[in-house]
């Protein structure tokens, strides 16, 4: 498969601070692709740098088989932004937003036009088409931010967090939304916070932390072979005692975090046999899921 | 894509212009107060006021003298503002550019979008105060037509020099320095409302490298019906501020924007 989205050791710091440090990205044509990782992680600039907004210090990217930044516009033509932030024109309605927006890709009036009941339609908001910005709520004003990523009919969409801040409804609809824009053949690439948001939707995932790729593959991939397929969590105030004591003959490996044990198993009986016997511990078995592939790969600490 | 590589210019300037021009007309109607009041107070309180105590000035009543300066610091003012605060909210507060720079549209056709658009409405506050200088008969001459044109181009230079502010600024409150130091002082150095012979020579040294002294040198001669002298030099200079203002500015938010 031809990759639409090819990075090669590219390289980027601000100051002493190396915020893209030798990656390496092949985002195929047709699959949704998440880059993962804390705050600061180096994900906004990469795709920063994959835009051609900026440019780096050392390595190359392609962009639609563009060189970028070099020839960065002729390749955002056929691309489409989902910013973190939002960046709606807040003087205009919801249909004017399109409106302008179109026009900065070159199209006409009357060809953006044609598309706006589409696009409406594509983001529920098709009864807010005269509705000034300012009265949107958050999921509205995301769903809008979406559809003028559309507005030229992108083959590549960028997007940047885009459920960040949005209730479950509002994201379950966002995530629906993009299902179908994969579906349809377009290519994205998204970086988010949340494991499930990545593990429903993205085909292939990427974490990346300090400013390089730690890892890479399927959902399914990752969580098998990062980590033990099983996860027992413990709770309680004797949890950590417990856990001094006895997790290491029953765990492959655990980790202390408050008052939660997680006790990662091949094989959870023998643990759960323990668990029984014992007073006062609540614990839940699980399988293991991205987040705790997360977790391990970079680390339990907070990051800002 | 050097910080100081020489402006790269393009045409998709013109829907971001077209923007603007769509957020303007919806609040058109107070813009239009706003562009007047402020001039037409001024000129009328001390075209009054002074002009009942000062008979004549460089050879006309006081307030034509006053009319030609009203029209070059309106033209300033109007490009100022919308550069420093208008292009601040574009560029920091909404994250317009941020949207628009995600598309087929660069850094250089913003920061040229910028300049024209402050440079249109600070013709429109130009031709605003033109209507009610020529509606009070204080200029007859077709001569003064030509103002049209050179509020254009007034509005251009201080668009340019104030992007360069706009650059720079890390919050609203940098904007009264400039307005303290350069705008304020060029008001009352640069020949509006007296002529710059009645300074000092020092100051009229000053006075006669400050881009508002050219523009008034040229519109006084204009709104009296008078072809100006040095009409090359004026525009010369009025240009090379537009020029080197507009590539200072680009620099800086290259700088700031493209990092």
């Amino acid at each position: 498969m031809k990759s639409v989205i090819r990075a090669r050791n590219l390289q980027k710091s601000y100051g002493i601070y190396r915020v893209v440090d030798g990656l390496n990205l092949d985002v195929q044509r047709g699959e949704c692709f998440g880059l993962l990782g804390p705050n600061g992680a180096g994900k906004t600039t990469t795709l920063r740098l994959l835009l051609g907004l900026t440019e780096p210090e050392g390595g190359s990217a392609e962009l639609l088989d563009l060189p970028v930044p070099q020839a960065a516009r002729e390749a955002r033509i056929r691309v489409g932004v989902v910013p973190q932030m939002d960046n709606l024109d807040p003087d205009f309605t919801v249909a004017e937003n399109l409106l302008v927006y179109g026009r900065y890709f070159g199209l006409r009036d009357a060809e953006i036009e044609a598309r706006i009941p589409d696009l409406l339609d594509f983001a529920s908001l098709t009864n807010k088409r005269d509705a000034r910005v300012p009265t949107l709520s958050g999921g509205m004003k995301r769903r809008l931010t979406l559809a003028r990523a559309l507005v030229n009919d992108p083959d590549v969409i960028f997007l940047d967090e885009p459920t960040t801040g949005l209730d479950p409804q509002a994201r379950h609809l966002i995530w629906q939304r993009l299902r179908e824009l994969t579906r349809q053949g377009k290519t994205l690439l998204l970086t988010t916070h949340f494991m499930d948001e990545a593990e429903r939707l993205c085909h292939r995932l990427a974490v990346m932390d300090n400013g390089r790729l730690i890892a890479e593959g399927s959902p399914q991939d990752l969580i098998s072979s990062h980590i033990e397929p099983q996860v027992v969590e413990v709770f309680g105030e004797a949890a950590a005692e417990w856990a001094y004591r006895h997790a290491a003959y029953f765990a492959d490996r655990f980790e202390i975090s408050g008052e939660t044990v997680f006790c990662y198993v091949r094989d959870a009986q023998p643990l759960l046999a323990e668990l029984a016997r014992e007073e006062g511990l609540r614990y839940l078995h699980r399988p293991a899921n991205l987040e705790d592939v997360f977790l391990k790969l970079t680390g339990r600490e907070m990051r800002e | 894509m050097n910080h100081f590589s020489l402006p790269r210019l393009s045409l998709r300037f013109i829907p971001i212009w077209r923007r603007n021009w769509l957020v303007w007309r919806k609040v058109a109607a107070t813009s239009v107060i706003g562009h007047l009041a402020d001039p037409v107070i001024y000129m009328l309180g001390f075209g009054y006021g002074l002009g009942s105590l000062l008979p004549e000035m460089d050879g006309m009543s006081y307030m034509a003298f006053l009319a030609a300066g009203t029209v070059c610091y309106s033209t300033m003012n109007s490009a100022t503002f919308e550069a420093l605060y208008s292009g601040f909210a574009r560029m920091h507060e909404q994250r317009t550019w941020e949207a628009i720079l995600n598309t087929p549209v660069t850094l250089d056709d913003v920061v040229l979008s910028e300049m024209l658009w402050a440079a249109s409405k600070s013709l429109m506050a130009g031709i605003a105060v033109l209507l009610v200088i020529w509606l009070m008969g204080l200029s007859h001459s077709l001569l003064s037509l030509w103002m049209i044109p050179l509020a254009l181009l007034v509005g251009l230079t201080f668009a340019a020099l104030g992007l360069i502010m706009t650059a720079l600024a890390p919050s609203y409150d940098f904007f009264m320095y400039y307005f303290t130091l350069v705008v304020t002082p060029m008001m009352l150095l640069c020949g509006v409302f007296f002529p710059v012979t009645q300074l000092p020579e020092t100051l009229q040294m000053l006075a006669a490298i400050l881009p508002l002294t050219h523009a008034v040198d040229l519109a006084r001669p204009l709104m009296n019906g008078v072809a100006p002298a040095a009409v090359g030099t004026h525009l010369l200079a009025l240009c090379a501020y537009t020029a080197v203002g507009f590539y200072v500015a680009l620099v800086l938010f290259r700088r700031r924007l493209a990092r």
